[in-house]
C-alpha cells in the first residue's frame, strides 16, 4: 500500500496556511507568460481559478461543455455562502466555522484543509462585494445574514433563492474579462476526455470539440479539473441534465486515487417525484428550514388535507427529536429523519414519500411584525398573514413560484411537499493540501475534490469550497509545482503521449457507435440510477451492497452489449457525449458500492443499517475507520484501497449530537 | 483627441435621432393642430386666416420651418433606415410568431404606420402647404388675408380627400400612441413616478391630437364650418 | 413510459448543421403527462426516435431548474412558451390541451446562427460580457465587504437587473432581434452599485459597441422583450443604458 502523503504544512493549525502561503515558492511574472494552466470546468471554483491565474499573468486555457461558461451547475445553488465575518456578532468566528464543519462532516475531514476554508471565507466575501454581487442587504445598507443547518449563528449570506447564480456571474464576469485581455482562452461546448500524462505529469488534455464532434489536443504544465461532482449516478438529482464524472474519471484511471466515494449526500428538503417521466429533481434551499417548520401527520395514512389537520395531531418530528437545533440539523440528520417517517407509514401526498414543510406560523409571526410596523394595532389573522405573506415571498419569491410551477399547488396556500433526494457528493478525486492529486501537475478543486466536507457537507458551504479553492487557494498552492517547470517546454503535440490518449478516446466513441444494440443510453442511466438508489442510497447493508455491486456488473455487460447510438462521431451526436458519461456512471456506481461495503460504520451521509445507536442515529467507528478511503484504478475496473489516517489534534472527536 | 465617435452611428444614437425628432415633430403638432383648430371659431375663416398669415410671414416662423423640415426628414430616413437594418438582424422569420401576446400591434408597425403617414404627408403638403407657399392663394378673405380657409373647404369638399385624412389620422393616433412614450424612454426618461404619468399623457395627447385633426375635414365636409 | 393521456402533434424545425436546409417536421406523441416538463415531453420524443433508429432532436438544456439560462425553444410563436415568467424547462404540459399542435423553433436572429435543430450559438453574448461587462477587480484587491454600505432599494435593484440569465428570450421575441435588455441589465447592474462608478461610462461604450458588432438590432421599445423575460427583468434597464450611453458620449471628456 502506497504512503499517501497530505502535505500537510507544520505548525500550530491556525499559522499552517499564512506560514505555508509566505513561504511557497513564487513564479516570476516572465516566467509565468510562458506556462499555460489548462483549467477543466467552469463554475464557482473553475471560473475563479481560471479568472484569478490569468489576473496573476499565467497562460490560461478553459474548457466548458456547456455553451457559455456562465451556465455552469454552480449557477443552481439557491439558498448562501457562508463565512466567518461575525457580523451579526452572535459569536462567529474562524475557529467556529472549522468546529461547525468538521462536526457537520461527522470527523471525517481534514483538520488543516477546513481550518484553510474557514480563513479564507471572510475574503471571498470581500471579493465577491468588490466585484458587485449584489448580496442581500438591511436597510442600513449592510449586509444581511440568514440561519442554515448545522450551525447556530447567522454566517450564511444570500441573495434571495439564487446565491450561486450571482456569485457564479461574478466569477464569470471577471473570467470574461480575461477573455477580453486574451489571457484566457475559452473553449465552449468542449468535452474533456482524455488526461494526457507524460513521464508521470499532468500535461494536457483531449478533448472533444462537440459541434464539430473534432478530437482536439491541448498541453499545458499543470491541469486543473473544477468539473464538480457524481450525483448523477443517481439518475435522479438535483444537478444539472450534463453534469457528470468523465473527467475525474478519466483521471482516475490515469492515476488520480478517488476519495470517499461512497459519501453522497441526500438534500432533505427537494420536490418529491411525481411519475416515471421526471428527469431531473428540484431542490427547495435548505434556507427554507429557517421558516418552515417541518412535520407529518400523528396518525399513519391521514388522509385529511394538511390544512384541516389541527395542530395538535401534528408531529414535528424534528423539533421533537432535536430540540437544540430543531428544523435547522444537518442535511444528513434530517433526510434520514424524514425517510423514518415515510417508511414507518406516515408519509404524505398520493406517494407518501414526503412530508410537510410549512410556513403558516413564520408567515403569521412576520405578519405580526409587519403590522406592528405599519402601525396597525391587535391585526386580526387575515391581515397578519397577507403581510406575512409579503415578507416570505420577498425571501423565497423565485423559490415558490418554482414549486408551484412544478407541482400545480400554491405553497402559500398550502405547505410544500417535500422528500430527500441526491445533491452533493462529497467525495471526488483525492487530493493533498495543495489541491493536487495523487498526479503530479493534476489539481481538482472544487466539489470535484474530496477534501473539505467530510462525510457530510452543510449548508451554504459548497460555494465557500469552491470560490476558497479557485481564488485563494490554488493561486498560491500551484506555484509550490510550477516554480520547478520553469524549465518545461510545450509539450509537442504530436507526443507519443497525445497520440494514444487521442486514440484511446476515439476508441471509445467508435466502440459506442458500433455496438447498434437496441436501448438508449438513458434507459441504462435509469436502470443505474434505480440501483444505486435503492443499494448505495440513504440507507445501506452489506447485503444490499453486494448485490448492487452485481447488479451493476451485469448491467455493464448489457450497456456494451445492448446500447444503441444514432448518429456519427464527426458530428453534434448528444445521445454519443450522454453514452460516455453514463459508462463513466457505471464504473463509477461499482466502486461507490465497494467503498460503501468496506467502510462498515455509519458517519455523515454514509449510514449503514447494521450501524447505528438504539435511537437510530448514525453510528461512527473511530478507531477502525478514521480515515480517508483513497482508491487507485488497477484496471480493468478493479481497484485497490489506500488509507490516508485522519488525526484530530484540535478537535475533540465525539459523538455528534444536535439534541 | 476625443470625439464623439460613435455616439450618432451606434444603435442607441440613432435611437436619439429618432427620439429627439419625434418630440420635436409632437410638438409641432400642437402648434399645427391649435391653428387648425381656430376653423372652430366658424367666422368664416377668418381667425383662421389670421393665423395662417402669421405663420406664413414670420421670419421667426419661417426659419423654424427649415428645421422642422430638417427634423421630419431625418425622422423618415432614419426610421427607413432603422427598419431595414432591423429585418436584417433577423434573416430567417419565425414560421409562427405570436407577437400579441408581448407588445401592441402599433408598436410592431412603427415603420408600416411611418410609412402610410408618409404617403399621407405628400398629398397633405401639395394639398396646402404647395399652394400657400409657392402657387399662391387665389383670394382673399373679409380682412385681406390670403384665404387659405377657402382652400381648405374646397379641398375636403372631396369625400375621397376627407375619408383620406380620416385614416391618416388614425395611423397618426397609433403611431402617436407608440411614439410618445417610447421617445421618452428612449432619451432615458424612465422614473417610476413619471413614467406612469408620461404614458397616460401620451395616450390623451395621441386620441385628441388626431380626433382635433380628423374632426376638420369631417366638420367642413358635413358643412358644420363655414 | 408516460403515464398520461395527452396526444398532442409537435412540428419542430429540424436542420441538420449550420450549413444545411432546416424545416419543420411533424411528430405525434400520445399518452404524454400534464405533469411533465416541456423538456420530459421533449426526452420522450426522443426516446421514441433513438428507438426507431432515428436523430433524437437536440436542443439546448441543462439545469432543468429555470436559472442556467440553456434552455432556448421558441414555441408557439413565444419564446419559453405561453406562461409568462418561466423558462422551457419550467414550463408544464398542463399549459397545453390534448390535441394542441405545437410548433417548437429555434431563437432566429443573425447573432444566434443555429447549429442543429433547436439549438442556437449564442457566444455573441458572452463577447458582450468581455467586452466591459464587469469591475475590474483582481483578486486580492478588496476591502472589507462591510465598509462600503448601499441602500438597500439600490442593492435591491441592482440584483433585480443581475437575475438575468442570458437565456437570450429578449433577443427572440424582438421585433428587431435586438439584445438591449440583456445588455441593459449588466450595465444597470453595476451602474447602480458603487463598485461599478469607476468604469461605469466607459463600460457602457464598449458594451454597446460590442452589441451593435454582433449583428443585433435596434431597440423600437415594443416592450416584448420584458414581458417575455422568465426573469422580469425591466425596460427601465435599457432607459437606464441609454442615459449613461449619453452621459458617456456628450457629457464625460473620454471617449472610446
Amino acid at each position: 500500500m502506497a504512503e499517501l502523503n497530505a502535505h500537510i504544512p507544520e505548525g500550530e493549525l491556525t499559522e499552517k496556511w499564512t506560514k505555508l502561503r509566505s513561504s511557497m515558492p513564487l513564479v516570476n511574472p516572465a516566467n509565468k507568460r510562458s506556462i499555460e494552466i489548462i483549467v477543466v470546468g467552469s463554475g464557482l471554483a473553475g471560473a475563479s481559478a481560471a479568472a484569478t491565474l490569468a489576473e496573476m499573468g499565467y497562460k490560461v486555457k478553459c474548457f466548458c461543455f456547456q455553451d457559455s461558461p456562465r451556465r455552469a451547475h454552480s449557477i443552481a445553488a439557491q439558498g448562501g455562502i457562508n463565512a466567518a465575518k461575525n457580523y451579526q456578532n452572535d459569536g462567529d468566528s474562524t475557529y467556529r466555522l472549522f468546529y461547525d464543519t468538521i462536526k457537520g462532516g461527522d470527523y471525517r475531514a481534514r483538520e488543516a484543509n477546513v481550518h484553510r476554508l474557514a480563513e479564507v471565507s471572510a475574503n471571498i466575501i470581500d471579493q465577491c462585494v468588490a466585484q458587485g454581487v449584489p448580496l442581500a442587504r438591511e436597510y442600513g445598507g449592510l449586509l444581511d445574514n440568514r440561519s442554515f443547518g448545522g450551525t447556530q449563528v447567522q454566517r450564511t449570506f444570500y441573495a434571495a433563492g439564487q446565491t450561486g447564480q450571482q456569485l457564479l456571474l461574478g466569477a464569470y464576469s471577471a473570467l470574461e474579462r480575461q477573455v477580453g485581455m486574451g489571457k484566457v482562452e475559452m473553449f465552449t461546448r468542449h468535452e474533456m476526455l482524455e488526461v494526457v500524462v507524460v513521464e508521470g505529469k499532468a500535461r494536457g488534455i483531449i478533448a472533444r470539440n462537440l459541434i464539430t464532434g473534432e478530437l482536439e489536443r491541448h498541453s499545458g504544465h499543470a491541469v486543473l479539473l473544477c468539473t464538480g461532482g457524481y450525483g448523477n449516478v443517481f439518475y435522479l438529482s438535483t444537478n444539472a441534465m450534463g453534469s457528470n464524472v468523465t473527467a475525474a474519471w478519466k483521471a482516475h484511471k490515469k492515476g488520480a486515487f478517488f476519495g470517499n466515494p461512497c459519501y453522497t449526500q441526500i438534500h432533505p428538503t427537494c420536490i418529491p417525484v411525481s411519475g416515471d417521466h421526471q428527469s431531473k429533481l428540484t431542490l427547495m434551499s435548505e434556507s427554507l428550514r429557517n421558516d418552515g417548520r417541518i412535520w407529518v401527520p400523528k396518525k399513519k395514512d391521514d388522509p385529511r388535507k394538511a390544512t384541516d389537520i389541527p395542530e395538535d395531531e401534528r408531529d414535528y418530528y424534528l423539533e421533537r427529536r432535536y430540540p437544540a437545533f430543531g428544523n435547522l440539523v444537518p442535511r444528513d440528520v434530517a433526510s434520514r429523519a424524514a425517510k423514518e417517517r415515510c417508511d414507518a407509514g406516515y408519509g404524505v401526498g398520493a406517494s407518501k414519500l414526503a412530508v410537510y414543510l410549512d410556513f403558516k406560523a413564520n408567515t403569521e409571526r412576520y405578519g405580526r411584525i409587519e403590522a406592528n410596523k405599519h402601525n396597525i394595532h391587535n391585526p386580526d389573522k387575515e391581515t397578519c398573514m397577507r403581510l406575512g405573506r409579503e415578507v416570505i415571498k420577498e425571501k423565497y419569491g423565485n423559490l415558490f413560484d418554482m414549486y408551484k410551477q412544478i407541482t400545480g399547488e400554491d405553497p402559500y396556500e398550502l405547505p410544500m411537499r417535500i422528500y430527500p433526494a441526491v445533491h452533493y457528493t462529497m467525495g471526488g478525486l483525492w487530493v493533498d493540501y495543495n489541491l493536487m492529486t495523487t498526479v503530479p501537475g493534476l489539481y481538482a478543486l472544487g466539489e470535484a475534490n474530496f477534501s473539505d466536507h467530510g462525510a457530510n457537507r452543510l449548508g451554504a458551504s459548497a460555494l465557500m469550497q469552491g470560490l476558497a479553492d479557485g481564488y485563494f487557494v490554488i493561486p498560491y498552492t500551484i506555484g509550490a509545482y510550477l516554480s520547478k517547470e520553469l524549465a518545461t517546454k510545450p509539450i509537442p503535440h504530436d507526443h507519443p503521449a497525445f497520440v494514444e490518449a487521442e486514440a484511446s478516446a476515439k476508441a471509445i466513441l467508435d466502440k459506442f457507435l458500433a455496438i447498434k444494440g437496441t436501448k438508449s443510453v438513458d434507459h441504462f442511466h435509469k436502470k443505474l440510477g434505480k440501483i444505486m438508489w435503492e443499494r448505495c442510497g440513504m440507507a445501506r447493508n452489506a447485503e444490499g451492497l453486494k448485490q448492487g455491486i452485481a447488479e451493476i456488473q451485469q448491467l455493464r455487460k448489457e450497456f456494451w452489449s445492448d446500447l444503441r447510438v444514432p448518429g456519427d462521431a464527426n458530428e453534434l451526436n448528444p445521445e454519443l457525449e450522454k453514452a460516455g458519461r453514463v459508462a463513466d456512471f457505471i464504473e463509477l456506481g461499482e466502486l461507490m458500492c465497494m467503498d460503501a461495503l468496506n467502510r462498515n460504520e455509519s458517519c455523515g451521509g454514509h449510514f449503514r443499517e447494521e450501524y447505528q445507536t438504539e435511537e437510530g442515529e448514525a453510528l461512527r467507528d473511530d478507531v477502525n475507520y478514521a480515515y480517508v478511503s483513497a482508491w487507485e484504478y488497477k484496471g480493468d475496473v478493479s481497484f485497490e484501497l489506500h488509507k490516508e489516517e485522519l488525526k484530530f489534534e484540535n478537535i475533540k472527536v465525539a459523538q455528534r449530537s444536535y439534541k | 483627441m476625443a470625439s464623439f465617435g460613435n455616439a450618432f452611428s451606434s444603435s442607441i444614437g440613432k435611437k436619439l435621432i429618432m427620439g429627439i425628432t419625434g418630440l420635436f415633430l409632437i410638438s409641432f403638432l400642437v402648434v399645427h393642430c391649435l391653428i387648425n383648430a381656430l376653423i372652430f371659431f366658424n367666422d368664416g375663416g377668418l381667425t383662421f386666416n389670421i393665423g395662417a398669415h402669421f405663420m406664413a410671414t414670420n421670419w421667426l416662423i419661417r426659419a423654424g420651418e427649415i428645421v422642422l423640415f430638417v427634423g421630419l426628414i431625418a425622422h423618415i430616413v432614419q426610421g427607413l433606415r432603422l427598419t431595414f437594418q432591423n429585418q436584417a438582424a433577423r434573416p430567417v422569420k419565425y414560421a409562427v410568431n405570436n407577437g400579441k401576446a408581448n407588445s401592441k400591434w402599433y408598436s410592431r408597425s412603427m415603420g408600416l404606420l411611418g410609412t402610410l403617414l408618409l404617403i399621407f404627408l405628400i398629398v397633405h403638403l401639395s394639398n396646402f402647404w404647395v399652394v400657400s407657399r409657392f402657387t399662391g392663394i387665389p383670394t382673399v378673405d373679409a380682412n385681406g388675408h390670403e384665404d387659405l380657409f377657402a382652400v381648405m373647404k374646397a379641398s375636403f369638399q372631396d369625400i375621397k380627400i376627407v375619408i383620406l385624412y380620416v385614416l391618416a389620422m388614425v395611423s397618426l393616433a397609433y403611431h402617436l400612441l407608440h411614439g410618445f412614450s417610447s421617445a421618452f424612454q428612449t432619451m432615458g426618461w424612465n422614473h417610476k413616478k413619471y413614467t406612469p404619468l408620461i404614458k397616460g399623457l401620451g395616450i390623451w395627447y395621441s386620441i385628441l391630437i388626431s380626433l382635433l385633426f380628423a374632426a376638420m375635414p369631417i366638420a367642413i365636409y358635413a358643412g358644420f364650418i363655414n | 413510459m408516460s403515464t398520461g393521456n395527452m396526444n398532442l402533434t409537435l412540428k419542430v424545425w429540424r436542420q441538420k448543421n449550420n450549413n444545411a436546409k432546416g424545416s419543420l417536421v411533424d411528430y405525434k406523441l400520445s399518452d404524454i403527462s400534464p405533469d411533465m416538463s416541456f423538456l420530459e415531453m421533449f426526452d420522450v420524443l426522443n426516446e421514441g426516435l433513438v428507438d426507431k433508429g432515428e436523430e433524437p432532436v437536440v436542443f439546448d438544456h441543462d439545469c432543468r431548474e429555470g436559472i442556467c439560462g440553456a434552455c432556448s425553444m421558441f414555441i408557439n410563436g413565444q419564446p419559453h412558451g405561453p406562461v409568462q415568467g418561466v423558462t422551457t424547462c419550467q414550463l408544464h404540459m398542463r399549459s397545453f390541451k390534448d390535441g394542441d399542435t405545437i410548433v417548437v423553433e429555434p431563437w432566429r436572429a443573425k447573432a444566434f446562427p443555429v447549429i442543429k435543430d433547436l439549438m442556437v450559438d449564442r457566444t455573441a453574448f458572452d463577447r458582450v460580457i468581455a467586452s466591459g461587462g464587469f469591475i475590474s477587480v483582481n483578486t486580492g484587491n478588496a476591502q472589507d465587504a462591510n465598509n462600503l454600505p448601499i441602500p438597500k432599494v439600490q442593492a435591491d435593484s441592482a440584483f433585480e437587473a443581475a437575475a438575468c440569465i442570458g437565456c437570450g428570450a429578449c433577443v427572440a421575441t424582438c421585433k428587431n432581434a435586438s439584445a438591449m435588455l440583456f445588455v441593459s441589465a449588466k450595465i444597470s447592474q453595476l451602474a447602480q452599485l458603487p463598485q461599478g462608478q469607476p468604469e461605469r461610462y466607459r463600460r457602457v461604450q464598449s458594451m454597446v459597441a460590442q452589441m451593435d458588432a454582433e449583428g443585433f438590432g435596434n431597440c423600437t421599445n415594443t416592450g416584448a422583450c420584458e414581458a417575455e423575460c422568465p426573469k422580469g427583468i425591466s425596460l427601465e434597464n435599457i432607459a437606464r443604458m441609454n442615459r449613461d450611453f449619453y452621459s458617456a458620449k456628450f457629457v464625460s471628456e473620454e471617449s472610446i
